[in-house]
């Protein structure tokens, strides 16, 4: 009963620290994005330098670990004249890291697209731009969808170490709860279930976003059918 | 000494430091780790797929648990719970090693299931014990198209290993900035410990990578 009390009173920052998690997450998560899209793009283009500079930078984010990133940014930044919020440290810390693992689930799953695909599209002369955004991106976002959720998950864990930048995020929360109540199992239990439940929502929405991909593809069914009450036609559950 | 973002003096002066702390803590805690999460991650792989439901559905939801939460908050969890006795590095590098093991039971669990079904009917034709089947036929099979992907997760635990520091543990990152508070100073210690993850784990990628070419059948 008293640690329920006390989830009680600190449920207010607990869910500040839910926002600052959420934060971390999605801002470090479209940072990611955009960063493995361009440099997974980069790393496939056709003049040496700029897939070398993507590589560079690929092996380098990733190479070095992301506390270290953090720490750079947050200590030896300022040093050179630019100062950043706590926040966005650590958006970009995340957004470059998992960005540059993205780098190369976008490059494998562009190059994972049958060769018949680019033949086809040069056969019909299309424009390269035209090509990629109309034939083969579309494939190549449906084979990369899991990867990428996986790694948006991995974000979302790594998230748990913006303390060390003095983020009062979930984790920080937690361990205020655990002074609070010298409850271990309780106050990490709850923070546990909270980490777990964004996890499953990160990943109930990913799936949405690959049935839908894969229906534009005309493969499986839509998203409404997916998401519908009644029973899924027979049809559609070899897909599934 | 302030007025200077990069000294090179500081930099030799911090080398030996972090190597020390990267030999002593971060591969001590890496290797370790790894032993524990490949050969645990085996164990959940093979209970999950021979085991009673009874036991073999608790097994995935907890490793499902644990693939979903944070490295950070279990260590916290486990560091609190356990008598302040216990020695930290240990507690680390266990944790370390469950945690890794999640990830690892599912590169086994897709290997397992890679093996053709007729290897499996094979073996019960020959009349093979489970035991055999798994030690003779199955394991030697799946390991070969496992090890790259255990590879990947070792390096990437090997990255993971900073976030011991919440715990305390001085390894090599923590040291760095234990080292740049001393000092005032954090661009040579950061930037050092960066290039030594760098060093250390872009050459065993490359060795991974060749390694999954010529494993691939």
């Amino acid at each position: 009963m008293d640690n329920l009390e006390a989830l009680q009173n600190a449920w207010p920052r607990l869910l500040d620290g839910i926002v600052i998690t959420l934060q971390l997450t999605l801002g470090g998560g479209a940072l990611a994005f955009a960063v493995a899209v361009t440099f997974g793009l980069m790393a496939l283009h056709g003049s040496v330098w700029v897939r070398g500079a993507a590589r560079t930078l690929i092996e380098f984010f990733r190479g070095t670990s992301l506390l270290v990133q953090l720490f750079w940014l947050f200590y030896v930044l300022p040093l050179l004249g630019v100062t950043l919020e706590p926040a966005v440290t650590g958006i970009l810390a995340l957004g470059l890291n998992y960005g540059a693992y993205g780098a190369e689930v976008v490059r494998g799953s562009i190059n994972a697209v049958p060769k018949g695909q680019w033949e086809v599209s040069t056969a019909l002369s299309l424009r390269p731009v035209h090509r990629m955004r109309r034939i083969i991106w579309p494939q190549a976002w449906a084979i990369m969808i899991p990867s990428l959720t996986n790694l948006l998950i991995m974000l979302l864990k790594g998230t748990a170490v913006a303390n060390v930048i003095l983020l009062h995020d979930l984790t920080y929360v937690t361990e205020q709860l655990r002074r609070a109540t010298g409850d271990t199992f309780f106050s990490y239990g709850v923070s546990m279930i909270i980490y777990f439940l964004i996890a499953c929502v990160l990943v109930l929405g990913a799936n949405a976003i690959e049935a839908r991909a894969k229906h534009k593809l005309g493969r499986g069914p839509s998203l409404r059918e997916v998401l519908r009450l009644r029973p899924a036609p027979v049809a559609a559950k070899g897909v599934a | 000494m302030m007025g200077e973002v990069w000294s090179w003096e500081r930099a030799i002066d911090v080398l030996p430091v972090l190597l020390e702390a990267f030999l002593k803590v971060t591969l001590v805690a890496t290797v370790v780790g790894s032993i524990i999460a490949a050969i645990l991650g085996l164990v959940v792989a093979i209970v999950r797929r021979s085991a009673p439901a009874f036991i073999a559905k608790p097994v995935h939801w907890v490793m499902q648990f644990i693939r979903m939460t944070p490295l950070v908050v279990q260590l916290l969890f486990v560091y609190y719970a356990l008598p302040s006795t216990v020695p930290r590095l240990w507690i680390g590098i266990g944790v370390l090693g469950v945690h890794y093991a999640s990830y690892m039971a599912e590169v086994y669990r897709a290997g397992i299931e890679s093996i053709p079904k007729g290897q499996w009917e094979a073996a019960t034709a020959l009349s093979m014990s489970p035991t055999r089947t798994w030690r003779k036929v199955v394991i030697p099979q799946a390991l070969r198209a496992t090890i790259p992907a255990l590879g990947t997760w070792v390096i990437s635990m090997f990255k993971d290993t900073p976030f011991l520091m919440v715990i305390f543990i001085v390894e090599m990152v923590s040291r760095a900035q234990s080292y740049g508070s001393q000092v005032f100073a954090y661009t040579e210690a950061f930037t050092i410990a960066g290039l030594i993850f760098l060093a250390a784990s872009y050459p065993t990628s490359i060795l991974v990578r060749r390694l999954e070419d010529r494993l691939a059948y």
